[in-house]
């Protein structure tokens, strides 16, 4: 009874796994086929990088795959600094306003830069910076998320630590930067790994505010793209679909357990 | 005063991008759009007074709240079931943990052009598969009455396995002495699941739901790829109306007074999860 029960356990759990990894597989089958096997699932089907080759001399993916890690850099190195500032405030500073201020901070957690479009534009465009990598990034620079979970690891920091280090004389942000930043490494990790992913896929917010090769990122490219033309044919969409999200898939199958780690960290609060 | 200098620059980037356009949705609801020769004009309640003889919005609102009801149970309890397989003893256990988790690092405009080509109508892989049941030729994207459900199962691919991690973390907490004494007692696994586990993972199921609830508002990308929110609005919801009203009419008054009903929508769960949820969910 239970012998059967665990086997047909066993296979719901395979069927499940195998429905799961097929759009996948049929894509990568799609982008390394040409375009006449995209739907003949012969074994003998000539493997190809031609369809990886067309998409690439078909629109400037180097000048988004550039802007796209030029975003995510800037919008990480900026959250790192700004959260870290406001979370060691929040956690080992008393000031007035402190609870007020960090409700307002939470604020974030709910109304997210992502539905504020409309009044975000406007303020863009007010500042003349439409069509920018900044224009794209600044709204997220100052994170609630990052904030609130530094200041959760940064509270656990013993405060005997940072009496010590302020006994031999160091300053504030000597403290935060030889006592706190280093305690909290993975929790950077696991923080700078959910915010590249994050906004290396993020799509709407940019598809609005730019609007020329110079500024898009890859996510924005690739709907250019592939909406484009009509002339496009699949095999060479599913190639360019591929290639924007391999730095990140490859990534991603290279540290598996670093990544579903933090996604983990990142979330759990 | 250090305190408040340390948090200067992150409360200066707060107020002007989430305070500000918080407060700024409001009063612009409450205006005209400038058109050429007619520069913006306080309207009061014109745009909501439009907005409630809308039909659309009415049928994207309905469609946001159906989506919402399919795409968060099925995801949670897809994930929950996953976690418990990933979590015990199954032949091939790393594959499959890597199957369910791999469409959350991909981004969800990638994701929907893959599965823009699996719906394709004639060639697509679904139509080939149901070819081969001598089933009849579908367009799945483009008909009324299943374009939405394919977009749900869109968004539960995508989310699933996201979920999973936490029920997996949240399973790997629970102490094998449980289990244990339960066998001994002579429980089965479904009775021990329903009242040992389940109640257990309250908590992690409580965080996973915010996280539903908040994505099933603001993640659209796959919709401005797959379906542009028709065929006749049937797949639009709130946002990409938002930006449809936005960005593609340039009526930003209008734009603004929705915008209004999503933030309240936001603020009304933020205030019921503060004020009801948590007091009836134990943590540890």
């Amino acid at each position: 009874m239970t012998r059967t029960f665990t086997a047909l356990e066993t296979a719901g759990a395979w069927v499940l796994g195998f429905l799961w990894a097929l759009p996948l597989a049929y894509a990568v089958w799609t982008a390394f086929h040409p375009s006449e096997f995209s739907t003949h699932f012969v074994p003998t089907a000539p493997l190809s990088l031609e369809n990886f080759v067309k998409a690439w001399a078909a629109a400037p993916f180097a000048r988004y795959f550039v802007n796209t890690i030029v975003l995510v850099t800037m919008i990480l190195a900026a959250q790192l600094v700004l959260c870290t500032m406001a979370a060691y405030a929040f956690a080992r500073f008393t000031f007035r306003g402190r609870e007020i201020a960090f409700l307002l901070v939470l604020v974030q957690l709910m109304i997210m830069p992502d539905v504020l479009i409309v009044e975000n534009y406007r303020t863009m465009s007010r500042l003349g910076i439409l069509d920018s990598l900044l224009a794209i990034g600044l709204p997220y620079m100052a994170s609630a998320f990052g904030i609130f979970l530094l200041r959760q690891t940064f509270k656990t920091v013993p405060k005997e630590l940072d009496e010590a280090a302020r006994v031999e004389g160091a300053g504030p942000l000597e403290i935060l930067w030889k006592v706190y930043v280093p305690l909290a490494r993975p929790v950077y990790i696991a923080y700078a790994l959910v915010s590249v992913s994050y906004h290396w896929n993020n799509f709407l917010w940019p598809l609005i505010v730019t609007n020329s090769v110079n500024s898009r990122p890859l996510t924005v490219g690739l709907q250019v793209f592939s909406s484009g033309d009509q002339g496009v044919d699949w095999s060479i969409i599913t190639a360019a679909t591929l290639m924007t999200s391999g730095p990140l898939l490859i990534a991603f199958l290279l540290f598996q357990r670093q990544f579903v780690q933090s996604f983990m960290r990142a979330g759990i609060r | 005063m250090h305190g408040w200098l340390l948090l200067l620059p992150a409360a200066v980037l707060l107020v002007t991008f989430t305070h500000y356009p918080t407060v700024a949705t409001l009063y612009h609801s409450f205006f005209s759009t400038s058109k050429p020769g007619r520069p913006t004009a306080w309207i009061g309640l014109d745009n909501y007074r439009n907005m409630v003889e809308d039909p659309v919005f009415w049928q994207v609102l309905a469609n946001n709240l159906w989506y919402a009801l399919a795409t968060i149970p099925l995801s949670i309890a897809l994930a929950i079931l996953m976690a418990v397989w990933v979590n015990g003893k199954i032949p091939g256990r790393g594959l499959l943990r890597l199957s369910f988790f791999t469409p959350t690092v991909l981004p969800m405009i990638a994701v929907a052009n893959i599965w823009l080509f699996f719906y394709t109508p004639g060639y697509g892989l679904l139509e080939q598969v149901t070819g081969l049941f001598g089933l009849p030729s579908h367009n799945w994207l483009g008909s009324r009455n299943t374009a939405l459900g394919c977009l749900v199962i869109v968004t539960v691919w995508k989310e699933a396995g996201f979920f999973m991690i936490f029920y997996l973390a949240a399973l790997q907490s629970i102490s094998p002495h449980l289990t244990e004494a339960a066998s001994l007692m002579g429980a089965g696994r479904w009775y021990f699941f329903r009242r040992v586990t389940f109640p257990l993972l309250m908590p992690t199921t409580l965080f996973v739901l915010v996280n539903a609830v908040i994505n099933s508002f603001r993640l659209v990308d796959h919709i401005v790829v797959m379906t542009k929110g028709g065929p006749d609005n049937t797949t639009a919801l709130l946002l990409y109306y938002i930006y449809d009203v936005g960005f593609k009419f340039w009526d930003s008054g209008y734009a603004a007074a929705l915008t209004l009903v999503l933030l309240v929508i936001l603020a009304a769960f933020a205030m019921g999860q503060f004020l009801f949820l948590d007091r009836r969910v134990h943590y540890q």
